[in-house]
């Protein structure tokens, strides 16, 4: 390759706003449930049926707006885009194209030390779509309009990413942002957020873009990085090869590592975009704007700070704790509940975080109660369990949150303090083993080590190891 | 039973026991069945359902749960109004098997006042037309004249109205489809200010100029029908709540000092010499009462029917996007693949001018013509609403005819549809604007026909025009058309 390349990605991400009911209707958002159960006339596009806005989906927009510096549009309107899909049950879908409620936005990434700003041209509000079922049997399609009118966002940056570990800050830092304002669990794989990368590439120093092509069916960040690696190596070819690259939607195959063309520019449909006369304009008032800036939250570059200063913890493990807003609900409602806040952190730090690695889960999936986890530290730290007894509780808290406290009590696994018990035990380890007494008393000290295991072994694990050690000493 | 007495009046003789209730809707419906095949007024007759609804309503009256004017009358519902398990066509053949799961807004304030639905009034397909001629389910006759159109697209309700097979009607009114059939019919509608009534369970046709209104005998009736429908509903953000609400308080025969405007503009040429000689005499009728009677120019009207026939199109051709075979209504019974489907289902389910207007809608709304056209029509819009708004700051009615003729004979028009659309010439900018308009009849022309004199007012100002026109209803007689007096007991 003699020339060098710089890549161009700009995204859109679609966020699945968390509000209990749906964008137009007052229909359930709830995940699940049979087919067609969350609907009615209005959400599956009766005649007559007319859209009434949800304030809640506004006030999510609005909050998302502001934590990522943008303009809120005060006058803004939905606009009808218009295309026929048995999905979309009026055959056109509520969107913003002309007013959307959020413009010229911006948020601040990290790759590699270096910081940069993504620009967000805008934010709009729009109703999602049902879903098609085939059915092999019939050989015909259904459609679950349980999903349709879900609210969502589409957040449009800026073309101002150069890399897959831009593009990939960028949406953490979107999906953290999203997750602290509780608006969105902004999960890839369940479709609460879908990205669609925007790609070109132009040589080094050129001030023109090159033809971007749009790639679809993203579900993870792996697959993001994955897709615009192969992207941007097959666009290299095309240039390489003196052609030119077709500005076209292609859809991603991670399990085949390969993107295909849905549709180019030619076959783009003419949407008909025009204002939505069943919805009046949308006027947002500077109280409504400064009532919800009032309630953001504090978010993650703060808490990152504060767990450092307020807790003394390392910036390592304030950045982990931080890292899913999950994590930093867990970590404050154990705190609030009077637990050591380092006790609780390396609970999560390091037990939680080998679980998760292990049963390839997410931070998100976590289920376990604060509650919970501050008992089993309370037993701890009056000594009644031991360490080792602590971690398989814990394995119990993580899987069923358990309450500790009973479940010690049902299980006999109570340290055991009482010192006649002990040393008539460690008395029969000394019998059993006369070669290692033999070598401690020869100046091996490893060789307690060994004794102690034998003792706790004989124990079932619930001897108190403190007592354990000074006893063998005395005894040996 | 005397089919000639008002809706109020047979709620009066209902409440007094003078009739039953069921003895009512038994008449109707008897009636209905005998002049059907003249007038093909109805998409639906729902006897079974009447009756029982009858009964029952008897019963609340009883009771005294039905204590309002309207219990117990029968009433017939424009077929774009959804009525839960009721089949609802909208007159076109793609909704020909389509039977709600709700009601509309209007309509439940109609069930709740204890009114009793007999069937579901014929219609120009989706209200697109203006003679009931582009029905699915044929062509409504005019009971004045059996070869004569009654207007549309609300014709089934007018003329069910004037051959007295209902005492009142619900319309509705995008670009003159209440005021016009009512005129051609010789009876009265009020199209409400923009807003004034929830759109909930109206099949649209163009959002932002569609209203639901009263069709009857005389200005009394509509004053009440409408009083029972108004209101802001939380189902159609469109609708608000104004003031000015309580229709009957305005029939006062009293229009001293008000000020009436005639737009020249609507005087000129195309107008039936016989429609302006009538309407002018019916201005004289107000002033000898008291009113100032002035003419004036109101400018713009020539850019009102362009700009009505961009938006409406433009929103039907969105708002029939759904109309798709997949979930409800007819489907094709042979196709290839989902588009094949969706091609031949609407090709074989609309009619010739729900196409036309799909069309037209469509183009407008296209990228590169948006500006020209749907932009422009807008701007258009804005600049009739203002040219009204000055009108308004001098008079507090404006006067002048519903349509430049009286009804024209079957056929006539379908031919021609530019032509059809200058009929609406005198309504369409009413829309635009979103203000109040009532129709009612001020004479006859040289055939027989009714002519329709119409009153437009200020926006949520209905009582005004309400006022205005039972004033000129004291001047003059309710004629029945031969038709009903021949066939009435």
């Amino acid at each position: 390759m003699a020339k060098a390349y710089e890549t161009v990605i700009g995204l859109e991400v679609h966020v699945e706003l968390a509000t209990k009911t749906k964008i137009f209707c007052g229909c359930s958002t709830a995940f699940g449930g049979a087919p067609n159960t969350h609907t009615c006339p209005v959400c599956t596009g009766m005649p007559g049926s007319l859209p009434v806005l949800n304030k809640e989906v506004v006030n999510k927009a609005i909050a998302v707006g502001l934590a990522t510096n943008c303009t809120i549009t005060q006058n803004c309107k939905f606009d009808r885009k218009n295309y026929f899909y048995p999905d979309n049950p009026q055959n056109y879908q509520i969107s913003q194209l002309y007013y959307p409620i959020c413009r010229n936005g911006k948020v601040e990434i990290e790759v590699e030390g270096k910081k940069k700003w993504i620009g967000i041209h805008e934010i709009h509000m729009e109703e999602d779509a049902g879903k098609l079922i085939h059915d092999p049997y019939t050989d015909s399609s259904l459609v679950d309009f349980n999903r349709s009118g879900v609210p969502l966002i589409e957040i449009v940056s800026e073309p101002d990413m150069r890399s897959a570990e831009e593009v990939i800050a960028y949406l953490d830092k979107l999906r953290m942002t999203i997750q602290y304002l509780g608006a969105s669990d902004c999960k890839l794989n369940e479709g609460s957020m879908r990205a669609d990368v925007n790609l070109s590439i132009r040589e080094v120093g050129a001030e023109e873009f090159g033809t971007r092509t749009e790639m679809k069916n993203l579900n993870s960040f792996k697959a993001i990085a994955r897709a615009i690696e192969n992207e941007r190596e097959r666009q290299i070819d095309i240039l390489e090869a003196g052609e030119k690259v077709v500005q076209e939607t292609r859809r991603w195959d991670d399990t085949k590592e390969y993107s295909y063309a849905m549709r180019s520019k030619e076959d783009a449909q003419d949407y008909r975009y025009f204002p939505d006369p069943d919805l009046v304009p949308i006027i947002i008032s500077d109280e409504w704007l400064d009532d919800i800036r009032a309630k953001q939250p504090e978010f993650r570059e703060e808490k990152k700070a504060r767990y450092q200063e307020e807790y003394g913890l390392p910036e390592y493990d304030a950045d982990i704790l931080t890292g899913t807003k999950k994590l930093a609900d867990i970590f404050e409602e154990t705190i609030a509940l009077d637990a050591n806040p380092k006790k609780v952190s390396n609970w999560l730090m390091v037990e939680t975080m080998r679980i998760l690695k292990e049963k390839e889960m997410d931070a998100d999936d976590i289920t376990f109660s604060a509650k919970n986890l501050a008992k089993l530290i309370k037993l701890t730290d009056s000594q009644a369990i031991n360490s080792t007894v602590a971690k398989e509780v814990f394995e119990k808290i993580f899987e069923d949150d358990i309450d500790p406290e009973s479940y010690v009590e049902e299980k006999g696994l109570k340290t055991v303090n009482d010192e006649g018990a002990l040393r008539s035990t460690i008395e029969q380890v000394i019998a059993d083993n006369p070669q290692s007494v033999e070598d401690y008393r020869n100046g091996k000290e490893k060789a307690i080590g060994f004794l102690v295991g034998q003792t706790m072994k004989a124990m079932k694990g619930k001897a108190n190891p403190g007592m354990v050690n000074q006893i063998l000493k005395e005894l040996l | 039973m005397d089919f000639s007495i008002t809706a109020v009046e047979l709620g009066k003789k209902i409440k007094a026991g003078e009739i039953s209730v069921v003895e009512a809707t038994t008449a109707y419906l008897d009636a209905m069945e005998a002049r059907e095949k003249d007038i093909n007024a109805f998409v639906t007759i729902d006897r079974e359902g009447a009756l029982a609804r009858a009964e029952e309503v008897q019963k609340g009256i009883d009771e005294g749960k039905y204590t309002g004017p309207l219990a117990g009358v029968p009433v017939a519902i424009k077929d774009n109004m959804c009525v839960e398990g009721m089949l609802t066509t909208c007159s076109s053949k793609i909704l020909s098997n389509f039977v709600p799961t709700y009601t509309a807004t209007a309509v439940q304030k109609l069930i709740d006042a204890g009114a009793v639905i007999v069937g579901k009034a014929n219609m120009d397909e989706f209200a697109m037309g203006s003679t009931t001629e582009t029905s699915f389910y044929g062509e409504t006759k005019n009971p004045w004249d059996l070869d004569r159109v009654p207007g549309g697209s609300s014709g089934g309700s007018a003329a069910a109205v004037a051959a007295e097979e209902v005492p009142f009607a619900l319309g509705s009114d995008t670009g003159g489809s209440i005021r016009q059939p009512a005129g051609f019919c010789g009876v009265v509608g009020i199209k409400p200010t923009y807003g004034r009534v929830s759109r909930y369970g109206l099949i649209a046709y163009g959002s932002s100029l569609d209203q639901i209104g009263p069709l009857a005998k005389d200005v009394t009736d509509c004053a009440t029908i409408l009083e029972a429908i108004c209101g802001k509903d939380d189902k159609d953000s469109t609708s608000v709540k104004e003031a000015g609400d309580d229709f009957t308080a305005a029939l006062v025969d009293d229009v001293k000092g008000l000020k009436i405007g005639i737009p020249k503009d609507y005087l000129g040429e195309g107008l039936d010499p016989e429609v302006k000689e009538s309407v002018l005499a019916a201005a004289k009728a107000l002033e000898a009462k008291g009113a100032i009677v002035e003419e004036f120019d109101l400018s713009l009207v020539e850019y009102a029917i362009p700009a009505y026939y961009i938006i409406a199109s433009a929103e039907a051709s969105s708002n029939l996007e759904r109309f798709d075979g997949v979930k409800y209504g007819y489907r094709t019974e042979e196709f290839s693949d989902l588009h094949n489907m969706y091609k031949k289902t609407r090709s074989e389910g609309f009619g010739p001018e729900v196409k036309r207007r799909i069309m037209l809608g469509s183009f407008v709304l296209s990228s590169g013509y948006f500006d020209a056209y749907y932009m422009k029509a807008l701007r258009t819009k804005a600049l009739i609403k203002k040219a009204f708004d000055k009108a308004f700051e001098k008079y507090d009615v404006i006067l002048g005819p519903v349509a430049p003729t009286t009804a024209l004979k079957l056929g006539e028009s379908l031919s021609d549809p530019i032509k059809m659309y200058l009929g609406d010439i005198y309504t369409v900018s009413v829309n635009l604007a979103g203000l109040p308009g009532i129709s009612l009849p001020c004479g006859y022309d040289k055939n027989g026909l009714p002519i329709g004199l119409q009153l437009l007012g200020k926006h949520f100002d209905e009582k005004t025009i309400i006022r205005a026109a039972y004033a000129f209803e004291q001047t003059s007689e309710y004629k029945r058309p031969a038709y009903a007096v021949e066939r009435g007991e």
